[in-house]
Protein backbone atom coordinates (compact mmCIF):
# COMPACT_ATOMS: atom_id res chain seq x y z
CA UNK A 1 0.00 0.00 0.00
CA UNK A 2 1.65 3.29 -1.07
CA UNK A 3 1.67 6.36 1.17
CA UNK A 4 -0.36 8.47 -1.27
CA UNK A 5 -3.30 6.10 -1.05
CA UNK A 6 -6.41 6.67 0.93
CA UNK A 7 -8.11 4.05 3.03
CA UNK A 8 -11.82 3.97 3.70
CA UNK A 9 -13.16 3.68 7.22
CA UNK A 10 -16.74 2.46 7.57
CA UNK A 11 -17.87 3.33 11.06
CA UNK A 12 -21.02 2.42 12.94
CA UNK A 13 -22.59 5.57 14.39
CA UNK A 14 -25.20 5.44 17.10
CA UNK A 15 -26.40 7.78 19.77
CA UNK A 16 -29.05 5.93 21.80
CA UNK A 17 -30.47 9.23 23.05
CA UNK A 18 -31.30 10.60 19.59
CA UNK A 19 -30.99 7.85 16.97
CA UNK A 20 -33.71 5.24 16.50
CA UNK A 21 -31.20 2.77 15.09
CA UNK A 22 -27.48 2.55 14.33
CA UNK A 23 -26.25 3.82 10.96
CA UNK A 24 -23.03 3.44 8.99
CA UNK A 25 -20.86 6.27 7.71
CA UNK A 26 -17.85 5.98 5.38
CA UNK A 27 -14.78 8.24 5.58
CA UNK A 28 -11.79 8.52 3.23
CA UNK A 29 -8.61 8.75 5.30
CA UNK A 30 -5.07 9.37 3.96
CA UNK A 31 -2.98 6.28 4.55
CA UNK A 32 0.43 6.56 6.21
CA UNK A 33 2.95 3.81 6.89
CA UNK A 34 2.60 2.47 10.44
CA UNK A 35 -0.87 3.96 10.80
CA UNK A 36 -3.09 2.22 13.34
CA UNK A 37 -6.88 2.08 13.34
CA UNK A 38 -6.82 4.43 16.33
CA UNK A 39 -4.72 6.91 14.30
CA UNK A 40 -7.37 6.75 11.58
CA UNK A 41 -10.15 7.42 14.06
CA UNK A 42 -8.23 10.41 15.43
CA UNK A 43 -7.80 11.76 11.88
CA UNK A 44 -11.53 11.40 11.23
CA UNK A 45 -12.37 13.13 14.51
CA UNK A 46 -9.98 16.01 13.74
CA UNK A 47 -10.93 16.51 10.10
CA UNK A 48 -14.31 15.03 9.24
CA UNK A 49 -16.51 14.16 12.20
CA UNK A 50 -15.75 15.94 15.46
CA UNK A 51 -18.71 14.21 17.10
CA UNK A 52 -17.29 10.71 16.64
CA UNK A 53 -17.06 9.01 20.05
CA UNK A 54 -14.45 6.40 20.90
CA UNK A 55 -12.51 5.49 24.02
CA UNK A 56 -8.72 5.40 24.22
CA UNK A 57 -5.90 6.24 26.58
CA UNK A 58 -2.39 4.75 26.39
CA UNK A 59 -2.13 4.17 22.58
CA UNK A 60 0.25 1.27 23.22
CA UNK A 61 -1.89 -1.79 23.97
CA UNK A 62 -1.61 -1.55 27.73
CA UNK A 63 -4.70 0.18 29.12
CA UNK A 64 -7.36 -1.82 27.24
CA UNK A 65 -9.57 1.21 26.59
CA UNK A 66 -9.82 1.09 22.79
CA UNK A 67 -11.35 -2.38 22.37
CA UNK A 68 -13.61 -2.41 19.30
CA UNK A 69 -14.79 -4.64 16.48
CA UNK A 70 -12.40 -4.13 13.57
CA UNK A 71 -13.21 -5.96 10.34
CA UNK A 72 -15.30 -8.43 12.32
CA UNK A 73 -12.66 -9.14 14.96
CA UNK A 74 -12.77 -7.76 18.51
CA UNK A 75 -9.38 -6.25 19.25
CA UNK A 76 -7.54 -3.06 20.25
CA UNK A 77 -7.62 -0.14 17.80
CA UNK A 78 -4.20 1.09 18.95
CA UNK A 79 -2.65 -2.32 18.43
CA UNK A 80 -4.01 -2.90 14.93
CA UNK A 81 -2.10 -1.49 11.98
CA UNK A 82 -4.26 -0.63 8.99
CA UNK A 83 -1.74 -2.23 6.60
CA UNK A 84 -1.89 -5.49 8.56
CA UNK A 85 -5.62 -5.75 7.87
CA UNK A 86 -4.86 -6.15 4.14
CA UNK A 87 -8.27 -4.73 3.23
CA UNK A 88 -9.40 -1.72 1.22
CA UNK A 89 -12.04 -0.92 3.82
CA UNK A 90 -11.67 -0.79 7.60
CA UNK A 91 -15.03 -1.57 9.16
CA UNK A 92 -15.23 -0.41 12.78
CA UNK A 93 -18.08 -1.10 15.21
CA UNK A 94 -18.40 -1.16 19.00
CA UNK A 95 -17.70 -4.42 20.85
CA UNK A 96 -20.63 -6.85 20.57
CA UNK A 97 -22.27 -8.36 23.69
CA UNK A 98 -22.27 -4.91 25.34
CA UNK A 99 -24.76 -2.06 25.19
CA UNK A 100 -23.48 0.93 23.27
CA UNK A 101 -23.01 4.20 25.12
CA UNK A 102 -22.34 6.05 21.89
CA UNK A 103 -20.71 5.27 18.50
CA UNK A 104 -17.71 3.04 19.32
CA UNK A 105 -17.99 3.27 23.10
CA UNK A 106 -19.37 0.11 24.76
CA UNK A 107 -20.82 0.07 28.25
CA UNK A 108 -18.35 -2.15 30.10
CA UNK A 109 -20.12 -1.81 33.47
CA UNK A 110 -21.55 -5.39 33.47
CA UNK A 111 -18.10 -6.79 32.79
CA UNK A 112 -16.55 -4.94 35.70
CA UNK A 113 -19.42 -5.92 38.00
CA UNK A 114 -18.91 -9.58 37.13
CA UNK A 115 -15.18 -9.13 37.58
CA UNK A 116 -15.76 -7.66 41.02
CA UNK A 117 -18.05 -10.58 41.96
CA UNK A 118 -15.25 -13.15 41.62
CA UNK A 119 -13.14 -11.14 44.12
CA UNK A 120 -10.11 -10.49 41.93
CA UNK A 121 -7.51 -10.07 44.61
CA UNK A 122 -5.50 -12.23 47.03
CA UNK A 123 -7.75 -13.59 49.78
CA UNK A 124 -6.12 -14.85 52.95
CA UNK A 125 -7.02 -15.52 56.52
CA UNK A 126 -4.14 -13.56 58.00
CA UNK A 127 -5.95 -10.23 57.80
CA UNK A 128 -3.19 -8.44 59.67
CA UNK A 129 -0.63 -9.20 56.98
CA UNK A 130 -3.20 -8.39 54.28
CA UNK A 131 -4.09 -5.00 55.70
CA UNK A 132 -0.61 -3.97 56.79
CA UNK A 133 1.94 -6.07 54.89
CA UNK A 134 5.30 -6.33 56.57
CA UNK A 135 7.15 -7.83 53.59
CA UNK A 136 6.70 -10.01 50.47
CA UNK A 137 5.39 -13.58 50.32
CA UNK A 138 7.63 -16.31 49.01
CA UNK A 139 6.75 -17.75 45.61
CA UNK A 140 8.82 -20.12 43.49
CA UNK A 141 9.18 -19.57 39.71
CA UNK A 142 7.06 -22.71 39.18
CA UNK A 143 4.27 -21.32 41.35
CA UNK A 144 4.46 -18.07 39.40
CA UNK A 145 4.11 -19.96 36.10
CA UNK A 146 0.83 -21.47 37.33
CA UNK A 147 -1.00 -18.18 36.84
CA UNK A 148 1.43 -15.77 35.15
CA UNK A 149 -0.05 -15.72 31.64
CA UNK A 150 -3.55 -15.07 32.99
CA UNK A 151 -2.26 -12.02 34.86
CA UNK A 152 -1.44 -10.30 31.53
CA UNK A 153 -5.17 -9.56 31.04
CA UNK A 154 -5.86 -5.84 30.57
CA UNK A 155 -9.70 -6.12 30.81
CA UNK A 156 -10.27 -4.70 27.32
CA UNK A 157 -13.41 -6.80 26.81
CA UNK A 158 -12.30 -8.38 23.50
CA UNK A 159 -12.80 -11.90 24.88
CA UNK A 160 -16.26 -10.97 26.20
CA UNK A 161 -17.23 -9.65 22.77
CA UNK A 162 -16.01 -12.82 21.03
CA UNK A 163 -17.75 -15.24 23.41
CA UNK A 164 -20.77 -17.06 21.86
CA UNK A 165 -22.16 -17.95 25.29
CA UNK A 166 -22.15 -14.28 26.29
CA UNK A 167 -24.30 -13.58 23.24
CA UNK A 168 -27.15 -15.73 24.52
CA UNK A 169 -26.76 -15.81 28.29
CA UNK A 170 -26.55 -12.45 30.07
CA UNK A 171 -25.98 -14.13 33.44
CA UNK A 172 -22.82 -15.88 32.23
CA UNK A 173 -19.80 -14.20 33.85
CA UNK A 174 -17.76 -14.31 30.63
CA UNK A 175 -14.18 -15.29 29.83
CA UNK A 176 -12.40 -12.42 31.54
CA UNK A 177 -13.95 -12.78 35.04
CA UNK A 178 -13.73 -16.58 34.88
CA UNK A 179 -10.10 -16.51 33.79
CA UNK A 180 -9.34 -14.08 36.61
CA UNK A 181 -11.15 -16.36 39.07
CA UNK A 182 -8.70 -19.08 38.09
CA UNK A 183 -5.75 -16.69 38.02
CA UNK A 184 -6.22 -15.83 41.70
CA UNK A 185 -7.23 -19.35 42.76
CA UNK A 186 -4.03 -20.71 41.18
CA UNK A 187 -1.88 -18.20 43.04
CA UNK A 188 0.12 -19.91 45.80
CA UNK A 189 -0.38 -16.87 48.03
CA UNK A 190 -4.17 -17.12 47.80
CA UNK A 191 -6.64 -19.03 49.96
CA UNK A 192 -9.93 -17.86 48.44
CA UNK A 193 -10.84 -20.75 46.12
CA UNK A 194 -13.92 -21.75 48.13
CA UNK A 195 -15.22 -18.19 48.09
CA UNK A 196 -14.69 -17.80 44.34
CA UNK A 197 -16.27 -21.21 43.72
CA UNK A 198 -19.52 -19.81 45.13
CA UNK A 199 -19.46 -17.09 42.46
CA UNK A 200 -18.68 -19.29 39.45
CA UNK A 201 -19.98 -22.78 40.37
CA UNK A 202 -23.64 -22.05 39.64
CA UNK A 203 -26.19 -22.11 36.86
CA UNK A 204 -24.93 -19.91 33.99
CA UNK A 205 -21.51 -20.16 35.60
CA UNK A 206 -18.21 -21.66 34.57
CA UNK A 207 -19.82 -24.88 33.26
CA UNK A 208 -21.75 -22.94 30.61
CA UNK A 209 -18.51 -22.47 28.67
CA UNK A 210 -18.63 -24.52 25.44
CA UNK A 211 -14.86 -24.31 24.97
CA UNK A 212 -15.26 -22.60 21.60
CA UNK A 213 -11.98 -20.78 22.40
CA UNK A 214 -13.00 -17.63 20.52
CA UNK A 215 -11.94 -15.68 23.61
CA UNK A 216 -8.38 -16.97 23.36
CA UNK A 217 -8.26 -16.27 19.63
CA UNK A 218 -9.45 -12.69 20.22
CA UNK A 219 -7.19 -11.74 23.14
CA UNK A 220 -4.78 -9.01 22.00
CA UNK A 221 -2.40 -9.81 24.86
CA UNK A 222 -2.05 -13.53 24.11
CA UNK A 223 -3.87 -14.65 27.25
CA UNK A 224 -5.70 -17.98 26.97
CA UNK A 225 -8.95 -17.49 28.94
CA UNK A 226 -10.44 -20.69 27.50
CA UNK A 227 -7.63 -22.69 29.12
CA UNK A 228 -8.16 -20.93 32.45
CA UNK A 229 -11.88 -21.77 32.32
CA UNK A 230 -11.20 -25.46 31.62
CA UNK A 231 -8.65 -25.53 34.46
CA UNK A 232 -11.23 -23.94 36.76
CA UNK A 233 -13.80 -26.59 35.74
CA UNK A 234 -11.27 -29.33 36.43
CA UNK A 235 -10.43 -27.89 39.81
CA UNK A 236 -14.11 -27.64 40.78
CA UNK A 237 -14.80 -31.25 39.70
CA UNK A 238 -11.70 -32.52 41.50
CA UNK A 239 -12.73 -30.52 44.54
CA UNK A 240 -16.20 -32.15 44.48
CA UNK A 241 -14.68 -35.62 44.11
CA UNK A 242 -12.22 -34.74 46.90
CA UNK A 243 -9.32 -35.46 44.58
CA UNK A 244 -7.94 -31.95 44.83
CA UNK A 245 -5.45 -31.45 47.61
CA UNK A 246 -5.68 -27.81 48.58
CA UNK A 247 -2.36 -26.40 49.69
CA UNK A 248 -2.19 -23.89 52.47
CA UNK A 249 -1.40 -20.45 51.11
CA UNK A 250 2.31 -19.79 51.41
CA UNK A 251 3.00 -18.14 54.72
CA UNK A 252 6.62 -17.13 54.70
CA UNK A 253 7.39 -13.49 54.15
CA UNK A 254 10.83 -12.02 53.70
CA UNK A 255 12.13 -10.58 56.92
CA UNK A 256 9.69 -12.33 59.28
CA UNK A 257 10.79 -15.95 58.76
CA UNK A 258 7.44 -17.22 60.04
CA UNK A 259 7.84 -20.59 58.33
CA UNK A 260 11.50 -20.50 57.48
CA UNK A 261 13.09 -20.24 54.05
CA UNK A 262 12.37 -23.10 51.68
CA UNK A 263 15.21 -25.22 50.37
CA UNK A 264 16.75 -24.09 47.13
CA UNK A 265 15.59 -20.51 47.43
CA UNK A 266 18.56 -18.18 47.64
CA UNK A 267 18.85 -15.49 50.27
CA UNK A 268 16.99 -12.33 49.32
CA UNK A 269 19.18 -9.35 48.54
CA UNK A 270 19.45 -6.51 50.99
CA UNK A 271 16.64 -3.95 50.78
CA UNK A 272 17.69 -1.02 48.62
CA UNK A 273 15.62 1.36 50.74
CA UNK A 274 16.16 1.15 54.49
CA UNK B 1 -26.67 -25.74 44.26
CA UNK B 2 -23.09 -26.30 43.22
CA UNK B 3 -23.18 -26.96 39.50
CA UNK B 4 -19.98 -29.00 39.64
CA UNK B 5 -21.95 -31.87 41.21
CA UNK B 6 -24.36 -32.07 38.27
CA UNK B 7 -21.52 -31.60 35.80
CA UNK B 8 -19.46 -34.38 37.42
CA UNK B 9 -22.41 -36.78 37.29
CA UNK B 10 -23.05 -35.73 33.70
CA UNK B 11 -19.48 -36.76 32.80
CA UNK B 12 -19.65 -39.99 34.84
CA UNK B 13 -23.00 -40.87 33.21
CA UNK B 14 -21.35 -40.33 29.83
CA UNK B 15 -18.61 -42.81 30.77
CA UNK B 16 -21.20 -45.36 31.93
CA UNK B 17 -23.03 -44.96 28.60
CA UNK B 18 -19.77 -45.43 26.73
CA UNK B 19 -19.06 -48.72 28.50
CA UNK B 20 -22.58 -50.19 28.53
CA UNK B 21 -23.45 -49.05 25.01
CA UNK B 22 -20.13 -50.48 23.88
CA UNK B 23 -21.08 -53.78 25.52
CA UNK B 24 -24.45 -53.65 23.77
CA UNK B 25 -22.80 -53.04 20.39
CA UNK B 26 -20.37 -55.92 20.96
CA UNK B 27 -23.16 -58.34 21.89
CA UNK B 28 -25.39 -57.25 19.03
CA UNK B 29 -22.86 -56.98 16.22
CA UNK B 30 -19.72 -58.94 17.10
CA UNK B 31 -21.37 -62.22 18.08
CA UNK B 32 -19.91 -63.96 15.01
CA UNK B 33 -16.30 -62.94 15.64
CA UNK B 34 -16.14 -63.08 19.43
CA UNK B 35 -16.79 -66.08 21.68
CA UNK B 36 -20.19 -64.90 22.96
CA UNK B 37 -22.03 -68.21 22.69
CA UNK B 38 -23.10 -68.01 26.32
CA UNK B 39 -24.91 -64.77 25.60
CA UNK B 40 -26.61 -66.05 22.44
CA UNK B 41 -27.26 -69.69 23.37
CA UNK B 42 -29.97 -70.28 20.74
CA UNK B 43 -27.63 -69.37 17.90
CA UNK B 44 -28.72 -67.30 14.92
CA UNK B 45 -29.14 -63.53 15.28
CA UNK B 46 -28.37 -61.89 18.64
CA UNK B 47 -31.74 -60.15 18.50
CA UNK B 48 -33.75 -63.37 18.11
CA UNK B 49 -36.32 -63.74 20.89
CA UNK B 50 -34.74 -66.90 22.34
CA UNK B 51 -31.39 -65.12 22.73
CA UNK B 52 -33.01 -61.97 24.17
CA UNK B 53 -34.93 -64.09 26.69
CA UNK B 54 -31.78 -66.00 27.63
CA UNK B 55 -29.92 -62.78 28.37
CA UNK B 56 -32.91 -61.31 30.23
CA UNK B 57 -32.68 -64.19 32.72
CA UNK B 58 -29.26 -62.96 33.82
CA UNK B 59 -29.32 -60.53 36.73
CA UNK B 60 -26.31 -58.69 35.28
CA UNK B 61 -28.23 -57.72 32.16
CA UNK B 62 -31.26 -56.55 34.12
CA UNK B 63 -29.00 -54.40 36.30
CA UNK B 64 -27.07 -53.08 33.29
CA UNK B 65 -30.33 -52.13 31.51
CA UNK B 66 -31.44 -50.16 34.56
CA UNK B 67 -28.05 -48.47 35.02
CA UNK B 68 -27.85 -47.64 31.30
CA UNK B 69 -31.39 -46.23 31.37
CA UNK B 70 -30.60 -44.05 34.39
CA UNK B 71 -27.32 -42.83 32.92
CA UNK B 72 -28.83 -42.11 29.50
CA UNK B 73 -31.81 -40.26 30.99
CA UNK B 74 -29.66 -38.13 33.28
CA UNK B 75 -27.01 -37.41 30.64
CA UNK B 76 -29.53 -36.58 27.92
CA UNK B 77 -32.02 -34.59 29.98
CA UNK B 78 -29.31 -32.62 31.80
CA UNK B 79 -27.79 -31.76 28.43
CA UNK B 80 -31.19 -30.73 27.07
CA UNK B 81 -31.85 -28.62 30.17
CA UNK B 82 -28.49 -26.88 29.65
CA UNK B 83 -29.38 -26.08 26.05
CA UNK B 84 -32.77 -24.69 27.12
CA UNK B 85 -30.98 -22.66 29.81
CA UNK B 86 -28.91 -20.92 27.15
CA UNK B 87 -31.84 -19.80 25.05
CA UNK B 88 -33.38 -16.38 25.39
CA UNK B 89 -36.70 -17.54 26.87
CA UNK B 90 -37.84 -16.15 30.23
CA UNK B 91 -36.60 -17.44 33.59
CA UNK B 92 -40.07 -18.74 34.50
CA UNK B 93 -40.30 -20.78 31.32
CA UNK B 94 -36.82 -22.20 31.96
CA UNK B 95 -37.84 -23.29 35.47
CA UNK B 96 -41.01 -24.88 34.05
CA UNK B 97 -38.95 -26.71 31.42
CA UNK B 98 -36.54 -27.97 34.10
CA UNK B 99 -39.47 -29.24 36.21
CA UNK B 100 -41.04 -30.96 33.16
CA UNK B 101 -37.73 -32.64 32.28
CA UNK B 102 -37.28 -33.87 35.87
CA UNK B 103 -40.81 -35.32 35.99
CA UNK B 104 -40.32 -36.87 32.56
CA UNK B 105 -36.97 -38.36 33.58
CA UNK B 106 -38.31 -39.91 36.78
CA UNK B 107 -41.42 -41.26 35.00
CA UNK B 108 -39.40 -42.82 32.19
CA UNK B 109 -36.95 -44.32 34.67
CA UNK B 110 -39.78 -45.91 36.68
CA UNK B 111 -41.44 -47.33 33.54
CA UNK B 112 -38.11 -48.56 32.13
CA UNK B 113 -37.04 -50.14 35.42
CA UNK B 114 -40.40 -51.90 35.68
CA UNK B 115 -39.99 -53.15 32.10
CA UNK B 116 -36.48 -54.52 32.81
CA UNK B 117 -37.63 -56.32 35.97
CA UNK B 118 -40.83 -57.62 34.34
CA UNK B 119 -38.90 -58.87 31.32
CA UNK B 120 -36.66 -60.91 33.60
CA UNK B 121 -39.72 -62.31 35.37
CA UNK B 122 -41.25 -63.34 32.03
CA UNK B 123 -38.03 -64.89 30.83
CA UNK B 124 -37.62 -66.86 34.06
CA UNK B 125 -41.15 -68.28 33.69
CA UNK B 126 -40.07 -69.48 30.24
Amino acid sequence: MSESKTIHFRIRKFNPETDPAPSWKTFAVPFAKGMTVLDGLHWIKRNQDTGLAFRYSCRMGVCGSCGMLINGRPTLACNTQVAALKAAMVVVAPLPNFHTVRDLVPDLTPMFEKHQAIRPFILREDKGEMDAPTAEFYQTPHELEEYLQFSFCIRCGACMAACPTMATDRDYPGPMPLAQAYRYSADSRDGGFAERAKAVDRKSGVFSCHFGSECSAACPKGVDPAKAIQLMKRRLVFDYLRLFKAKKPCGGVHGQRTTGRREGIPEAPEYTIK
Amino acid sequence: MRHSRLWTWHILAGLVILVLLGLHMVIMHLDEVLPLAGLNPAGGEAIDWANVAARAKLGFFMASYIVLLGAALFHGLYGLNTIIGETNVGAGLKRFATACLMVMGVALFVVGTYAAIAARGLAMKG
